[in-house]
């Protein structure tokens, strides 16, 4: 029986019993994709809340594999391409089927640091020490001395 | 203010810090605080939030702490990561008493004075402030993601997990490749040392690795001088 893979991608943590490693290959089954990862399989391409890409014509027969066609029961997408297509890296470990993915280098789209104008700075959503939920965006309209720190 | 702990260890690793049960005599020396001021500033009124995953870190480009961001009313960034006010001379500190020299332990508090008197500024003046930099400057000072480091967080993510989930030494090594990747990332260096030994949990990363490592900058800064109107030339690193 394939080994369970683990994804770490964005705040998500995901062992995926259907998932599969095929040597650079991460085959998700779709059912499971957005749980894992918050992408979605659409008509209009693989959507993430508000904001779609559409998958490149050349590129569709070597992310998905299994039945097109409506419903689609067993399709799989090849994670690990289509996260690389968007600008993210990955490491792995092999042997314990753990995936962790490095953050989106967007490559030739604007960015906060490449537009002109304000830098907007990147909401967050992190809890205090009794748990509450805490943004950033809970502040507008207040001055705000963001202060990092650590016990180390 | 928000205060955000860059810490695996969750709560457990930074409630003593948050509400400290004690504070040694020679950081009173070091921060220039009387025992009412110590008092006083022991127990937060704001927000402190805890950030396991080290996610603020990758979304500004934050290698170090301590490290300060303004950000104004509308969520924009008045004055991007920077090291508010903290030196090097901790590099000069008698590892035994933990005093630093009063030269660098006066330049300290007025480092932090100058800092926090532009916050002050900020405050009261906002955009008006000669503290707020201009679009182009933050850009300037910001840290861009690049390949390189977004593999490096994708290795210290790999490392953190491997080491919560009992592999400590395929931990260690995947945290270890994050280090050599971005080895300016001190964050990534001192998180690995506590996540190599369970008993430092909370505890500072003082130890002969760290301090090997702060070794080898030579004349490099640990910190980098905080560029701010007002704040005078920095002393040596070492």
């Amino acid at each position: 029986m394939a080994m369970a893979q683990t994804l770490l991608y964005g705040a998500l943590e995901t062992e995926l019993v259907g998932a599969a490693a095929d040597r650079d290959q991460l085959w998700i089954p779709l059912d499971d994709l957005e749980r894992a990862t918050g992408w979605t399989a659409k008509p209009e391409g693989l959507c993430q809340g508000e904001r779609c890409v559409p998958v490149p014509a050349a590129r569709k027969a070597g992310w998905f594999d299994g039945p097109d066609g409506p419903g689609g029961e067993g399709r799989r997408l090849d994670f690990a391409a289509f996260a690389t297509y968007l600008g993210h890296t990955v490491a792995r470990d092999e042997e314990r089927g753990v995936w962790a993915f490095g953050p989106a280098v967007d490559r030739g789209a604007s960015t906060a640091l490449t537009a002109s104008g304000p830098v907007a700075a990147p909401d967050f959503r992190l809890p205090d020490l009794d748990g509450k939920l805490h943004s950033l965006s809970d502040y507008r309209g207040k001055k705000v001395l963001l202060y990092c720190w650590s016990s180390w | 203010m928000i205060a955000v702990a860059f810490d695996t260890g969750g709560p457990a690793a930074v409630r003593d810090f948050i509400r400290p049960a004690q504070l040694l005599p020679p950081m009173f020396q070091f921060m220039g605080w009387s025992q009412s001021l110590a008092e006083k500033a022991a127990v937060p009124a704001y927000p402190c939030l805890i950030d396991e995953r080290h996610s603020l870190g990758e979304a500004l480009g934050i290698v170090n702490v301590p490290t300060a961001v303004w950000i104004d009313e509308d969520g924009m960034i008045a004055r991007p990561p920077e090291v508010p006010g903290a030196t090097d001379a901790f590099r000069s500190m008698n590892l035994q008493t933990r005093e630093v020299s009063k030269e660098r332990a006066a330049d300290g508090r007025v480092r932090r004075q100058v800092y926090v008197d532009a916050l002050r500024d900020w405050i009261e003046r906002g955009p008006a402030s000669e503290h707020v930099l201009a679009p182009d400057e933050v850009r300037r000072r910001m840290r861009g993601l690049d390949p390189n480091a977004s593999l490096a967080a994708a290795h210290f993510r790999l490392g953190v997990w491997l080491s919560q989930h009992g592999e400590r030494d395929a931990g260690q090594r995947a945290l270890e490749t994050a280090v050599r990747l971005e080895p300016e990332a001190w964050r990534f260096r001192r998180q690995k040392i506590v996540l190599s030994d369970p008993s430092l949990t909370g505890q500072l990363a003082a130890t002969p690795e760290f301090w090997q490592a702060v070794q080898a900058l030579g004349d490099r800064y640990y910190y980098p001088p905080t560029e701010m109107a007002g704040m005078p030339a920095p002393l040596p690193p070492r």
